[in-house]
């Protein structure tokens, strides 16, 4: 690992062990961060999957009683039947911090009192299989609402932890090692220079206590 | 308060009108994305989106994944069942984890 442009003195030795010191500190908060945000992340969406499965399979079956539907009724009809909804559906929505992540959560609130106030029609014009339809929407409803919020929380919370896993390998691989490289270059340039002032400083000795006694 | 709105053919979305979800019938991404944009400024908390209108704005979808609002969600069609949301979900696990280890 390269060593970095610095000069080597003992200020910026200091500086640098206490950098050190703040890497690595933030390295084991970041590496807790990442496990936690893991350990959620796999419960969550494991629920994801299972839910979708039940949410597609749900709509699979509204889907097949609304064809049959429509080719019961004739178009015009089924716009007029549902053309105006009596239900109206509203989310309070508010926001849950995971590990620094913004996860929203869904709250759904019915515009009428009633929830199963959901046909919209009147049933003389209609075919029974609308009904079935409507009904099996409005059955798997609950869960695609809570699909909706599990699937954004995984989306948001993988994002997140791609992020905080580059984090970690960076400090990890590349700014610890040259932390710790630079200053082990700064010590041994330090100690160099200290043994040759103690070899110059006796060379100097030498040199004046050969002259003061006239040696050779 | 926020609203719920699903978009995509006709045919597909045309049940969640009696729920209570405001639909916006579309089959040309153009469009698609002019109403996906709407709506994301309006107060929709959810779109759902059927997977064929889905698969065809991708990028624009994108654009949402960091914002917490909206959740964008595909669900099947009348078509049938394309796979785009369980292949989005093994996508979270690929970009978390690396490797897909739920399938």
């Amino acid at each position: 690992m390269a060593v970095m442009n610095v000069n080597p003195t003992r200020m910026e030795l200091t500086n640098l062990k206490r950098k050190l010191v703040t890497a690595r500190r933030g390295h084991k908060l970041l590496k807790d961060k990442r496990d936690e945000l893991m350990r959620r992340f796999l419960d969550m969406v494991r629920e994801n999957k299972a839910l979708r499965v039940e949410v597609e399979e749900g709509i699979k079956e509204a889907n097949i009683a609304m064809s049959v539907a429509r080719c019961v009724m004739s178009d015009g009809a089924l716009d007029v039947a549902l053309m105006l909804p009596t239900q109206e559906m509203q989310l309070e929505v508010s926001e849950k911090n995971v590990m620094s992540v913004l996860i929203p959560e869904f709250d759904v609130k019915f515009k009428t009192a009633n929830e199963n106030d959901i046909y919209s029609y009147g049933f003389a014009d209609t075919s029974g299989d609308l009904d079935t339809a409507v009904k099996a929407l409005s059955d798997i409803m609950p869960k695609m609402i809570r699909l909706a919020e599990i699937e954004k929380s995984c989306s948001l919370m993988a994002d997140e932890i791609e992020k905080t896993r580059r984090r970690v390998n960076a400090l990890e691989h590349v700014m610890i090692p040259q932390y710790e490289e630079t200053i082990k270059y700064i010590t041994m340039k330090l100690d160099e220079n200290e043994r040759s002032t103690t070899t110059r400083l006796m060379k100097v000795k030498d040199m004046m206590l050969a002259q003061a006694h006239n040696y050779n | 308060m926020y609203k719920i709105a699903a978009m995509g053919d006709k045919d597909s979305i045309y049940g969640f009108a009696s729920l209570g979800i405001s639909i916006f019938p579309t089959d040309d991404p153009a469009q698609g994305i002019k109403t996906l944009r709407r709506l994301a400024e309006a107060e929709y908390a959810v779109i759902y989106i059927t997977e064929k209108l889905t698969s065809e704005m991708k990028d624009e979808i994108a654009r949402y994944d960091a914002k917490p609002l909206p959740a964008i969600i595909p669900v099947p069609g009348i078509r049938g069942n394309t796979g785009i949301g369980l292949d989005n979900v093994s996508k979270f696990v690929e970009k978390a984890v690396g490797s897909d280890i739920l399938s």
